[in-house]
């Protein structure tokens, strides 16, 4: 095999190869060529959207890291961070869906606890081709599974997330997973190694045959027909992971860790590279020394192994001892496998020579970066009347099919696998708008919630970012919550082809303005590109996981409370049918209006605050109709409602905008609720609670079912389409 | 030294629904003959000594089998 | 005086456990599954859930045959009380302390849910004021929550109420040994001790290891 077609296969182009004896004054060796194509593929380096990310938000008075660390970490007060991160394992889940879920989960909490942080909640974004297909109804069931078995034998509650199924994601799946940990603010651990003459130890799992290649080969390349590549994925061992957590954490508590890494795509590679750069120093590690669990491995594969359930530490030479003695008492490995040194240089022996000696910078920081095209595409126009589909004759027939449909049924089969509240924190729990867990020592509560609105972005992609974000900061606005940071997941086709460059442009700009204006900064994040296949294109689907601020003694669910309570609904702006649940990717949705976004959340916020409400639920998919069972189904409860409105019937109930949430109160404060309305957002009352029927009327009609006939639609929807053959 | 492989299998009472959902998904794929599925474990391992039987079975007392819901068998191979 | 809440490899629960003891005016420290004895002043043991050794060969198989086992053993027999919850109930039964095994929920599937238990016997120090007949909502999280056994033989306390969620037999949800000082559950009682959380109706079961 020639050298030229070696650095191919490994995924470097040809400008790329000849760019490396330019940095380094030689050729790269075997090692350091595999080396080189893993650090500069598309899952490590970003180079193909590392220069759009500098238009994100990423500073306020609260960020202590912000991005380019293993998570970001905002303060929440009382000497307490909280670290936050989402990441994607698409292309792994794809290949294995169970082991590819689990292992994405397991990499998420490494960064948190690289971090020093202790993870208290996990979210999984989840997309899938519709659940007719045989594969899709495979990989859902598989990656739920694999999630729930990572997170519940960590102990770490998974309180959220989302997921959708659309005939986009047959070929390329998204599993996006996101942690949040907890951290004195003086205690954050950071990746830079420090203090030449400082010990390098890996702890955790033995170095094995995993996931070799896999940064470059599953994370950077289109999935082509062939989907054996079996052999390179990672197995997971989450007992490992918990044992990992607690003695990581013991050891932090001591004060030990200079510097903490964990280590993912890329491995040892990756790890040793990035701790050495971030510092300034080099490291020197022997490779001997690595605890292998096969024989006969060559210094490359140690090299780039992703064995799963591995941390790197730097620590003082004095604690080493006691490092490995804390790691014994945890049935862990622990091994001093090298030094830091001054020299810049990675160095890495073997049978005493050295097999790799080169600037950790080149490997790190020094990837080539491109731009994507970004040539304007023309967005979608709103449909006109002439262009949506008669109105149904039957719309209580279509209300409850759409009750039904697995995009918008209950999501009780997924979370019931989950533990959701280990840790006797978790205060509002899956199946609403955001999670609320409390956090210890009196500090209050956290909520957190992941979004997009894949569908705008497909249609008006800088709309579509803005309400990515909106969406968000609304979920959390309504449990009563105040947003502090986000973290996002930008998963996208291939950037170098068709519309995308510019889709991912726009949704970046369109997010930012947003975030801008919440005053919310992005404090980490990931970006996962290439999710095509010849036949079949992703939406553009950026992820965002945020968490704000809030009581958990005030924390607002989105069910309704008792009969006799005011139905109140509040927002502004129109609803459409375009790219609705109701009618699919088509048309153009509303635009969110970036003061009235701003006016309803600070309205909802203030108006909980005070008391005043006893419910309220974002009005997302499915729009009013289905928002309003949503409503009543958890307690039972019947509504009442008058929608005075010039729409057709199927736009009023199903049609879907930017900011509306349905609210519930007592009928003695509505006069205060209205009161507070600033001019942007409107406060309608438009029914009240009670019976066992949901009523809606419309100018020209009534639509009614019972709470019973609703809900069953609505929990067989999943169990449902997984049944059907 | 001897290569011991114990086969650990749920007792005939004792309800075993991964037998049971292998054998739906079996039938559904057509196998209309696959009939009294059970799903147990195989343990191997090397053992030291004049009765590796007798260690092997001494093992499953201790640790390696719970006599309410699984039987276990020996062979030294 | 003070209840010994025992950490495993894999324990989960331990942090939940602690708070709902001292929550309700105990006291409680930490015992380490490698140590010989219990902590001085043990006078109850609460084993918590969790996924002790990554519930590899059986739930709760390889954490029963742990040194601490054979003092909490030695505190059984002497009349000292013992509350297994979840994995700590798999321990107790894989340890012999309480009558027959934890096998894997008919579904096939982790479960976690809000359930409701019914009072069967009210007489064992572990169910407060609640009578027979009486329902307790607490929350389950499992894999392998069905126990298998035979439920005329063996002292109930606790029944699912309803569905059945998992196959145990006879809807078995806990039960004790025969001088009721030894308790073992696969719902979480320690999740159900603070009204934030929606219900206290576990923390019947915690007072019995103070009571």
């Amino acid at each position: 095999m020639s050298e030229e077609a070696l650095h191919r296969q490994l995924g470097l182009t040809d400008d790329e190869f000849a760019h490396i004896p330019e940095l380094l004054g030689r050729d790269p060796n075997e090692p350091e060529l595999v080396m080189f194509s893993l650090m500069w593929s598309e899952h490590c380096s970003y180079k193909h959207s590392r220069k759009l990310l500098r238009r994100f938000p990423v500073e306020s008075d609260r960020v202590l890291q912000g991005p380019g660390e293993n998570a970001g970490v905002i303060d929440i007060g009382a000497g307490w961070g909280l670290s936050l991160k989402i990441e994607s394992h698409n292309h792994p889940s794809a290949v294995e869906p169970f082991e590819g879920a689990a292992t994405g989960v397991g990499g998420i909490v490494r960064d948190i606890l690289a971090m020093g942080s202790r993870p208290i909640a996990l979210l999984d974004s989840l997309r899938f081709g519709e659940l007719e297909s045989s594969r899709s109804k495979h990989l859902f069931t598989r990656a739920v599974e694999g999630i729930g078995h990572y997170g519940n034998c960590i102990g770490v509650p998974t309180v959220g997330g989302e997921v959708s199924f659309d005939e986009r994601y047959e070929d390329s799946c998204l599993v996006n997973a996101m942690c949040v940990g907890l951290v004195r603010a003086d205690r954050i651990l950071r990746a830079a190694a420090e203090g030449p003459g400082n010990a390098v130890v890996l702890i955790g799992n033995r170095t094995g045959r995993d996931g070799i290649g896999g940064a470059s080969v599953l994370a950077s390349a289109e999935l082509s027909e062939d989907e054996d590549r079996r052999p390179s994925v990672q197995v997971s061992d989450p007992f490992t992971e918990r044992k990992l957590m607690d003695c990581c954490l013991e050891i932090a508590d001591e004060g030990l860790f200079v510097a903490l890494q964990d280590l993912g795509a890329a491995g040892l590679t990756s790890s040793a590279s990035e701790m050495a750069a971030k510092g300034g120093v080099g490291l020197d590690i022997d490779l001997d020394l690595v605890p292998l669990r096969e024989t006969g491995m060559a210094a490359a594969e140690i090299l780039v192994s992703e064995s799963q359930e591995r941390m790197l530490g730097v620590v003082l030479p004095r604690d080493v001892e006691r490092v490995i003695a804390i790691c014994e008492r945890w049935d862990l490995d622990a091994t001093r496998i090298g030094t830091v040194t001054e020299s810049p240089n990675l160095v890495a022996r073997m049978g005493g020579e050295a097999v790799v000696d080169l600037p950790a910078g080149l490997l790190a920081d020094e990837a080539p970066l491109y731009d994507v095209p970004v040539e304007p595409q023309p967005i979608s126009a709103p449909l006109g009347p002439e262009e949506l589909p008669s109105e149904p004759v039957d719309l209580r027939a279509t209300w409850l099919e759409m009750m039904g449909r697995p995009n918008l049924g209950s999501r009780r089969w997924i979370y019931e696998q989950y533990d959701h509240l280990v840790g006797a924190n978790t205060v509002v729990r899956p199946g609403g708008d955001a999670a609320v867990v409390r956090l210890p020592d009196g500090i209050g509560g956290v909520a957190i919630t992941t979004d997009c609105a894949e569908v705008h972005c497909e249609l008006a992609p800088r709309e579509g970012g803005m309400a990515t974000v909106f969406e968000a900061a609304r979920n959390l606005a309504v449990v009563g919550a105040r947003p502090l940071a986000a973290t996002d997941c930008l998963n996208f086709p291939n950037p170098e082809k068709g519309p995308t460059g510019w889709r991912l442009t726009e949704v970046i700009e369109g997010m930012s303005q947003a975030l801008e204006a919440l005053e919310v900064p992005v404090v980490s994040g990931n970006v996962s590109l290439y999710n095509e296949s010849a036949a079949r294109r992703i939406y553009p689907t950026p992820v965002v996981g945020m968490v704000g601020s809030v009581d958990p003694e005030k924390a607002l669910g989105h069910a309704f409370q008792g009969d006799g309570d005011a139905v109140v609904l509040i927002g502004y702006g129109p609803r459409r049918l375009d790219g609705s649940e109701y009618l699919g990717a088509r048309g153009c949705p509303p635009a969110p209006d970036v003061a009235s976004e701003i006016a309803l959340n600070g309205l909802l916020v203030e108006a909980n605050d005070s008391g005043l409400l006893k419910s309220a639920h974002d009005v997302a998919a499915g729009g009013f109709a289905v928002a309003l069972a949503e409503c009543g189904m958890p307690g039972d409860l019947g509504a009442t409602v008058e929608l005075d409105t010039r729409s057709r019937a199927d736009e009023a109930l199903f049609g879907e905008g930017s900011g509306w949430v349905l609210a519930s109160c007592s009928s003695e404060n509505l006069a205060r609720l209205t009161a507070l309305a600033p001019p942007e957002v409107a406060v309608r009352h438009v029914g009240q609670t009670g019976g066992d029927q949901v009523k809606i009327g419309l100018p020209a009609s009534t639509v009614s079912a019972s709470v019973t006939e609703l809900a069953a639609a609505y929990e067989a929807a999943i169990p449902g389409a997984l049944n059907e053959h | 030294m001897s290569r011991v492989v114990i086969t650990d299998m749920p007792r005939a009472e004792v309800l075993d629904p991964q037998g049971q959902a292998v054998e739906r998904a079996l039938r559904g794929l057509g196998f209309d003959d696959a009939d009294r599925v059970r799903v147990g474990k195989r343990i191997e391992l090397d053992i030291d000594g004049p009765d590796p039987e007798g260690a092997a079975r001494k093992m499953c007392d201790a640790l390696l089998a719970n006599p309410l819901i699984e039987d276990f068998h020996v062979e030294v191979v | 005086m003070s209840v010994a809440v025992v950490r495993f490899p894999g324990t989960l629960d331990h942090v939940s456990a602690l708070a709902a003891v001292t929550g309700i005016g105990g006291q409680a420290q930490y015992a380490w599954h490698a140590d010989d004895e219990l902590p001085q002043g043990t006078s109850a043991v609460l084993l918590p859930g969790g996924f002790s050794y990554g519930d590899h060969l059986r739930p709760g198989a390889i954490a029963s045959r742990s040194p601490i086992m054979a003092a909490v053993r030695r505190h059984a027999e002497a009349g000292g009380r013992v509350l297994g919850i979840c994995n700590g109930f798999q321990m107790l039964c894989e340890s012999g302390l309480l009558p027959g095994a934890l096998i894997d929920n008919d579904s096939l599937s982790f479960i976690c849910h809000q359930a409701d238990l019914e009072v069967v016997d009210d007489s064992t120090p572990w169910t407060g004021d609640a009578g027979a007949g009486d329902t307790l909502s607490i929350p389950i999280k499992h894999h392998g929550g069905a126990w298998f056994g035979d439920a005329e033989a063996a002292r109930v306390v606790l029944r699912y109420h309803g569905e059945n969620p998992n196959g145990s037999v006879e809807r078995v949800a806990g039960l004790a040994n025969a001088t009721g000082n030894v308790m073992g559950l696969m719902p979480h009682p320690e999740e159900a001790c603070d009204p934030l959380l929606g219900s206290t109706d576990g923390r019947a079961l915690v007072k019995g290891l103070v009571a």
